[in-house]
């Protein structure tokens, strides 16, 4: 990772301020930094967002595309997720160095995704062991300023509440069986996000845990716990991650706060996605014109 | 012929513009913070974010430092949603190396390398929608085939410092097509170093404003 060389002296100032629940942006520990989020902001995807938390800049393009289903689940649809590092976010990331990020970060959303109570799979198949829609999930990391996973869960949740998939039409004729797919704009089914995670990375710093945390505070810490957690306080994945270690009473206290973190984070990005929606047509598209 | 023609019969293409117009610019300077530069550039739908690291020390292997000028190191990658087919890779394909080489070239020529012995400039470029070139063909014209020419040049001194050309092309018609790449990249430098003086002077305000307050 992207990681920022501190000295000493400047981790012991950030370990106290932690302590006393006052960081050094001024956030206490539970606290989120400022987000900027859009959708439908790339036009040849399906569904699209851009999220801008603090310095961390991430961009998902969702293209949906019909095909075979998988041999093992004849019935529903799938996801498939993708991450791609830019150089632009470190040179470090030049060529195949973003690689090994850039797979922690997708094995950890096909993880949070693969409960099957997360998405209605099986809407998406239309016919069973021939057709199903497959969701292309490509997440284009542009700028590291900590928190990486979850402003990418976010982003996804995001790109998925805006994806559309146009309707399709089955005809069935003896052997053939005839699809049309609709070419109307308007005439596109939605999927329901209500149940997707975000993931909530709780990181352990000095005695105390934190949220969101900056690349300086990353750089204080030796162990994390990151978990995918739901609107209903349900988790789909969890993991412990850094050459640190965590002691079981710790690791309760931060799944509590991440699971209370994680309800509000969504109900407020659910909140926030229908608030753009109903601004219409008449919504601007800013992009990174800002 | 059949089907559509590059140009009706009234002179305009197919999105409504004369031969020689490019499609609306927009362009904006330090999107990213941790970058020692960067810009996003909109022409039309075609959409480039660009980072630029350095001059810093080189990385990797020692070896690549030159002793009386800047090492150019370019990447350009392609964002996989980007074109109208999903892409399996964001680099490495030809398309991608290809325009690495025409960026180093380009910038080789542009940049007084040799005012940074033995250090590395680092120039990432993003491209989040279906690029084209600067002379500036929508997707579908590009699709059709015909002859292309992609030039860059230096617009105070007129000098060409990158030239291509894909297809064939009529020796007679060479100049002509050349005179309006040129004009192209005039036309875009303009737009461009407005922008430039725009974003320095609102900096430079902003730092003004800072001075005075602090």
């Amino acid at each position: 990772m992207a990681d920022i060389i501190l000295s000493e002296a400047e981790k012991i100032f950030i370990v106290h301020g932690i302590q006393d629940n006052f960081r050094e942006d001024g956030r206490s520990c539970d606290d989120y930094r400022q987000m900027e989020l859009e959708t439908g902001l790339i036009s040849n995807t399906s569904g699209s967002a851009r999220l801008r938390l603090a310095n961390t800049e991430i961009l998902v393009g969702i293209k949906v595309e019909l095909e075979e289903p998988k041999p093992e689940k004849p019935d529903t649809g799938r996801l498939e997720f993708f991450v791609d590092c830019s150089a632009n976010a470190t040179p470090e990331f030049e060529g195949r160095g973003g690689e090994d990020l850039a797979t922690e970060i997708m094995n950890f959303l096909s993880h949070s995704y693969s409960s099957e109570t997360v998405l209605d799979l099986k809407s998406l198949c239309l016919v069973p062991s021939k057709l199903c829609w497959v969701f292309y999930v490509d997440v284009l990391l542009l700028e590291c300023g900590g928190n990486l996973f979850d402003a990418a869960s976010i982003a996804v949740k995001a790109a998925l509440f805006n994806t559309k998939i146009p309707n399709v039409s089955i005809s069935q004729e003896s052997e053939d069986t005839e699809l049309n797919v609709s070419d109307d704009p308007y005439d596109v089914k939605r999927i329901d996000v209500s149940r997707t995670p975000c993931i909530i990375t709780l990181s352990k710093i000095g005695h105390c845990h934190v949220v969101d945390a900056s690349q300086k505070e990353e750089a204080c810490c030796l162990a994390r716990l990151m978990m995918a957690v739901t609107a209903e306080g349900n988790v789909t994945a969890m993991v412990k991650e850094g050459s640190g270690s965590l002691d079981p009473s710790s690791v309760s206290d931060m799944m509590q706060s991440g699971k209370k973190i994680g309800q509000e984070l969504n109900y407020k990005l659910l909140e926030k996605l229908k608030e753009e929606e109903q601004k219409g047509l008449k919504r601007q598209t800013v992009g990174f014109l800002r | 012929m059949a089907g559509l023609e590059l140009l009706s019969d009234q002179g305009f293409r197919i999105d409504g513009r004369r031969p020689h117009e490019l499609r609306k610019i927009e362009c904006r300077l330090g999107v990213f913070r941790q970058a020692d530069g960067s810009a996003y550039i909109e022409q039309g739908n075609t959409k480039v974010l660009a980072a630029v690291y350095g001059p810093h020390e080189v990385r990797g292997r020692r070896g690549k430092a030159l002793h009386d000028k800047v090492v150019i190191n370019c990447q350009y990658s392609m964002a996989t949603f980007s074109t109208g087919e999903r892409k399996r890779r964001p680099r490495g394909d030809r398309k991608s190396q290809e325009m690495t080489m025409h960026l180093q070239q380009t910038f080789n020529a542009a940049i007084l390398t040799t005012l940074y012995p033995r250090s590395q400039i680092d120039i990432f470029v993003e491209d989040l929608f279906e690029t084209t070139s600067i002379v500036d063909f929508n997707h579908f014209e590009e699709s059709f085939g015909g002859a292309e020419v992609i030039v860059a040049t230096l617009p105070r001194s007129d000098q060409i410092i990158f030239l291509e050309m894909n297809g064939r092309l009529h020796e007679d018609h060479l100049t002509a097509v050349m005179d309006r790449a040129i004009a192209g990249c005039k036309d875009v430098y303009h737009i461009v170093d407005r922008v430039v003086r725009e974003h320095v002077s609102e900096r430079s305000a902003a730092i003004g404003s800072e001075i005075n307050n602090g």
